[in-house]
This record gives C-alpha cells, sequence and structure tokens, in this order.
C-alpha cells in the first residue's frame, strides 16, 4: 500500500504580501509586485523586477528574532518557515528541505573566506536548519527553475518511502547582480513587465520571494493531497527547452499514470509562463499534444515574475488556495494569445469547481516536473 | 511501498588524475591540471563528442563518470529509463565564481551566457541526458558531504514506483581543480546490496585510500 500524502501548512513572503492571505487579496485586485528599478549597484540601465522591500524585511524578521548576523535571504526563508514550524514537534521523523537556485550568491560580490562559505548552499540550509532546531540534516534541492516543485515530488516520495512522517520545505531567491547580468546576457529580459503567453511579450521579469510548506502523512488539517509527479529531462539542448515540450509531456504523463486519473479530469493548470518566447510557444505545444488545451490556465509571473527556485512552491501554494476557495485567478499581463497553439488563458478571475489541480515547470539543463494534487474533502 | 531488493551494479570513481571503474584502475596520469587530466580521458577514451569541450568542469567531471558507467548499458534502439540523482557539496561555486569575475569590474564588464548557463550544478546531468538520450528523472542535491543514507532511499524509491528502471548516482564535485567523483548504477539485478553500509563502505575505500 503506497502512502497517501498531503500538504498541511502553506506560507510565503512576496512583495504582496507576508503571509497568504494578503497575497489572495492583491492577486483578486490585480496588484503586482513587479516595478520599474533604477539601482545602478544591480544593473546599468532601468529594469523591471518584482522585489522585497529591505526594511520591512528588517521589521519583520526583528519582531520574531534579535539575531543581526543573518543575510538577507535566509531572513526572508525563517520568516516564511517561522509561522509553520512554530507549531511542529522536530524530531528524527521530520525533515528539511531546502530549494534555491542561486542561495547566498551575492557573497560572492566580496570575495573574503567568510563570504565564501557563506555562498556555499548547504551553509544556506545549515543556518536556517539551525534557527529552528531541525533533528536531521537537510536537503538542498538545486535543479533549476524547477527546484520549487521538484522539493514538493521529492518530500512526497520520501514521505512514501518511510524515511519521514513529515517534511518542511523552504523555497528562495534572491534578485542580484549575478542573475540580472545573465538573464541579460541571454537577452532574455523583458523591457517591459513580463507578459506570458502574449503576442507581444519579449522576455521574463525576474522576482524575490520565498514559500514553505509542510508534506505530511498525516491527513489532519489537510489543505490538498499529492496524487502523482514525474521530473523528467527534454535531453535536448541545456539553455532552451524542447520544441515539442518532450521532457514536460512525459513529467505530465508520469504524474497522470501514478494518479491513476484521465487529462480529462484535470480542472486547472498553475504553468511556468516565464514569458520567454521558446518557453511559452512549449508549453502550449505539450498541453495541446495531452488534450488540455481548453483546461484553465495561468502563469502567475505577472503577479511576482520569475522568482526561480521559489517559483515552483511559491505558485503552488496559491494554486492550493485557487483549489480551496474555488477561484481561477487572473495570468496578469496577458492580452492577446501570442502562442501558436490554443491554450485557455484565465483572462479574468472567475468561480469555478475545482478538484484536480496541475502544477508545471521547466527550466535550464532541461528540466521539467509536473506534480498533480487532488482536493481534500 | 515494497521493499524489493536493489543492486549496486557498477562503481566508477574519479580523483588524483585517476578513474578506477569497478576496483579497477582503467586510466591514470601524472598529477596534472584538471583540463589536461579531462582531455587525456576523453581521448583516451575514444569519446568523439566535440560538445565535451564546451563544458564546464562539473560537467566535464560527471559527463566522464556517466560515460563509462552507461557505455554497455544504453541500447540505442530503445528507450532507456535510467534516472540521474547526482549530489555534490560545493553545487556549481567554480563557474559561478568565474562568471562573478566577468561582472565585478566594471573596466571588464562582460557577462557570457556560455559561462552563465554553467552556473546551475544541475545543466551536468542535461549534458549527460543528452549525450545518452535519457529522457527520465534526473535531480540535483547539495549535501555537506556524500548522503548515503538519502541517496539510498531516493533512488530506490525511483526504482520501486517504477519512475526509473535503473538510477545512476552518486557525488559529482569540482571545486578550484580539487575533484572527486564517486559514482554508481543501481538495478534491479546485481551481486552487491544496494545497502546505506555498502554505500559507505565503498566511498571510503574508493575515496580516501590516497
Amino acid at each position: 500500500m503506497v502512502r497517501e500524502v498531503y500538504i498541511t501548512e502553506t506560507n510565503c513572503i512576496t512583495p504582496i504580501g507576508f503571509d497568504v492571505a494578503a497575497n489572495i487579496k492583491n492577486i483578486l485586485g490585480s496588484v503586482s509586485g513587479i516595478q520599474l528599478h533604477n539601482n545602478l549597484e544591480l544593473m546599468k540601465t532601468p529594469y523591471y523586477a518584482s522585489m522585497l522591500n529591505n526594511d520591512e524585511i528588517k521589521v519583520a524578521f526583528a519582531k520574531i528574532s534579535s539575531i543581526k548576523n543573518y543575510t538577507r535571504l535566509e531572513k526572508m526563508m525563517i520568516l516564511a518557515l517561522n509561522p509553520i514550524v512554530k507549531k511542529a514537534k522536530l524530531d528524527k521523523r521530520t525533515g528539511f528541505i531546502l530549494s534555491t537556485t542561486k542561495g547566498n550568491i551575492t557573497a560572492l560580490e566580496n570575495p573574503t573566506s567568510a563570504n565564501f562559505q557563506k555562498a556555499h548552499l548547504s551553509q544556506l540550509a545549515k543556518n536556517v536548519a539551525d534557527f529552528f532546531g531541525f533533528k536531521t540534516e537537510p536537503i538542498v534541492v538545486s535543479n533549476a527553475c524547477v527546484s520549487g516543485i521538484l522539493a514538493v515530488s521529492v518530500a512526497k516520495r520520501l514521505i512514501q518511502s518511510e524515511m519521514f512522517e513529515n517534511v518542511f520545505i523552504v523555497a528562495g531567491d534572491e534578485v542580484s547582480e549575478f542573475v540580472l547580468s545573465g538573464f541579460n546576457s541571454f537577452q532574455a529580459m523583458s523591457d517591459c513587465p513580463c507578459k506570458p503567453y502574449s503576442k507581444n511579450r519579449n522576455g521574463v521579469t525576474l522576482g524575490e520571494a520565498t514559500a514553505a510548506v509542510l508534506v505530511s502523512s498525516d491527513k489532519e488539517n489537510a489543505k490538498i493531497k499529492i496524487i502523482g509527479d514525474g521530473s523528467i529531462n527534454d535531453a535536448n539542448h541545456i539553455s532552451g527547452p524542447s520544441r515539442t515540450g518532450e521532457g514536460l509531456f512525459r513529467s505530465i504523463e508520469s504524474a497522470l499514470t501514478e494518479a491513476n486519473i484521465n487529462s480529462n479530469q484535470i480542472d486547472y493548470i498553475s504553468a511556468h509562463g516565464t514569458a520567454t518566447p521558446f518557453n511559452d510557444e512549449m508549453e502550449a505545444i505539450t498541453f495541446n499534444r495531452l488534450g488540455l488545451e481548453n483546461v484553465p490556465v495561468n502563469s502567475l509571473k505577472g503577479f511576482y515574475g520569475h522568482t526561480l527556485g521559489a517559483s515552483g512552491l511559491l505558485e503552488t501554494v496559491i494554486g492550493i488556495q485557487s483549489v480551496i476557495e474555488n477561484k481561477l485567478f487572473v495570468s496578469l499581463g496577458f492580452d492577446e494569445i501570442g502562442v501558436s497553439e490554443p491554450i485557455t488563458i484565465i483572462e479574468n478571475n472567475s468561480d469555478k469547481e475545482i478538484n484536480y489541480f496541475l502544477k508545471t515547470a521547466s527550466g535550464f539543463g532541461g528540466c521539467n516536473t509536473a506534480v498533480l494534487f487532488e482536493k481534500v474533502n | 511501498m515494497s521493499e524489493n531488493k536493489t543492486f549496486i551494479q557498477s562503481i566508477c570513481t574519479i580523483q588524483n588524475s585517476e578513474i578506477i571503474l569497478d576496483g579497477e584502475t582503467i586510466f591514470k596520469m601524472e598529477p596534472t591540471s584538471f583540463s589536461d587530466f579531462s582531455k587525456k580521458a576523453y581521448q583516451d577514451f575514444e569519446v568523439n563528442y566535440p560538445k565535451f569541450f564546451k563544458m564546464d568542469s562539473l560537467s566535464k567531471l560527471a559527463f566522464l563518470g556517466a560515460e563509462l558507467l552507461l557505455k554497455n548499458e544504453i541500447d540505442d534502439l530503445k528507450e532507456n529509463n535510467i534516472a540521474l540523482i547526482f549530489s555534490n557539496n560545493s553545487s556549481s561555486l567554480d563557474t559561478d565564481i568565474k562568471y562573478q569575475k566577468s561582472i565585478s569590474d566594471a573596466e571588464n564588464y562582460f557577462p557570457s551566457p556560455a559561462v552563465f548557463v554553467y552556473t546551475l550544478p544541475n545543466i551536468c546531468l542535461g549534458e549527460i541526458s543528452i549525450r545518452h538520450q535519457l529522457k527520465s528523472e534526473n535531480s540535483f542535491f547539495i549535501f555537506e558531504d556524500f548522503n548515503p543514507a538519502f541517496m539510498m532511499k531516493y533512488a530506490s524509491v525511483l526504482i520501486d514506483s517504477k519512475k526509473a528502471d535503473k538510477v545512476l548516482c552518486g557525488w559529482v564535485e569540482y571545486l578550484d581543480e580539487k575533484y572527486k567523483v564517486f559514482l554508481y548504477l543501481v538495478g534491479r539485478e546485481g551481486i552487491i546490496e544496494h545497502k546505506i553500509e555498502t554505500l559507505i563502505t565503498e566511498f571510503n575505500k574508493q575515496l580516501w585510500k590516497h
């Protein structure tokens, strides 16, 4: 008998709110975290990004700890985990997964040996874990832009393997000179707030956020059930998606097979939608190959930008609220369809009974992840 | 979940200019730079895959290990469902530092997409997937040290849940000319049982004997 696995707690720290309720309120009001920034230290030209305010992080963190030497990202991660960890009893059966792409990469800007140590992801995980006193070694998932949703899949599998009874996940990434210059070197940055799936989309808007969830074998207080997953490589290109979406197609198929449901049962898709020409096109092709073209789909990048290793978990947290509240949230930034195959973009907030929810993500290295969720009655 | 047995079918270690496959030294050089060592090993194994020379050091290292373990495993005529589960301590820091240098000095500001793409540890999984056409499960994990308990559980659950037929897994660490590879192939058949204790023994035996 395969164990059943649930998500029982969620939280997020984003530019549009420091808890889930505040985020949902702003999403319903079409309030985006994306703004034009003119910070010469991060980039020589003005850029759009969804960024957290330093003072707000400081004020919120001061309410839970007086310790000063945490990095900005560590504070953001601790803030996301704190309300859900403080209720729990931590023992050897409680796992901790940290998901990030670049972690404390800003530490490399000033190359001292202490900063070099700080830039190690295991050090970041240890600092966050020690704040809460986890009793097991942190597991860091660093698998490009699928990291956040892959962490959910990893937690589920580890609970099914009986290694843990429950697993806390935190996912986070910051906007830094490092990632801004990198995406810019790929000419992948949008010159306006990103417009996923739109005709005039021209690239990503970067963002920063943290999100946290508790994954558990215990159904009590369950918000949603995790029923299938897949994380399959395109085997095609390291910096661009497969034109046919082969890896994403197989990831979703793998999740459907495990969940033992048909694609026509899916009620809502929270897709990756970075607003690069290739990514969005690839997703549209994949969804059509699976007969998912009429399923309502959104990308939340119009609210948060692309938050890299945080995005998959953050968007899952919001998607879970869609299922609980039976509400489809607008795919902000969308105007006119700009992919070659038809998909059903959510253009207005609306009510819909949602039983099955699919979350997908794709990233550099040809990686893809799909996780299927089912409403808990 | 059903606890069917899994086995370690083959092990490859690389460090100090030496490559050992299943206990036998198959390539060795006098101490030299990693770039020299990896190029000579590539030539010695007659790989013939020019993309190798565009890779960063972490990807070259992972690529060489995978090449030796998968050479006799891949059947070009069918799908090979071999998952890739890799881990290390330093993530992609070696290339991160190189990239950071390209943006730190305003006089020499030259961020390159060809370098930036390698500032993710999982790129090496993409390189191996492309080389062997593995459309399979893949993930990269970071730990302070090789974590046999986690690796054993995760590889087993992939096979038990039929997400993969076999799993190529292990440790691929590269930072500033220091490197260590401990990669092994796990499947349903074999002689060495896939257990935490075995992984600890093999890891220690192979990597610390120098």
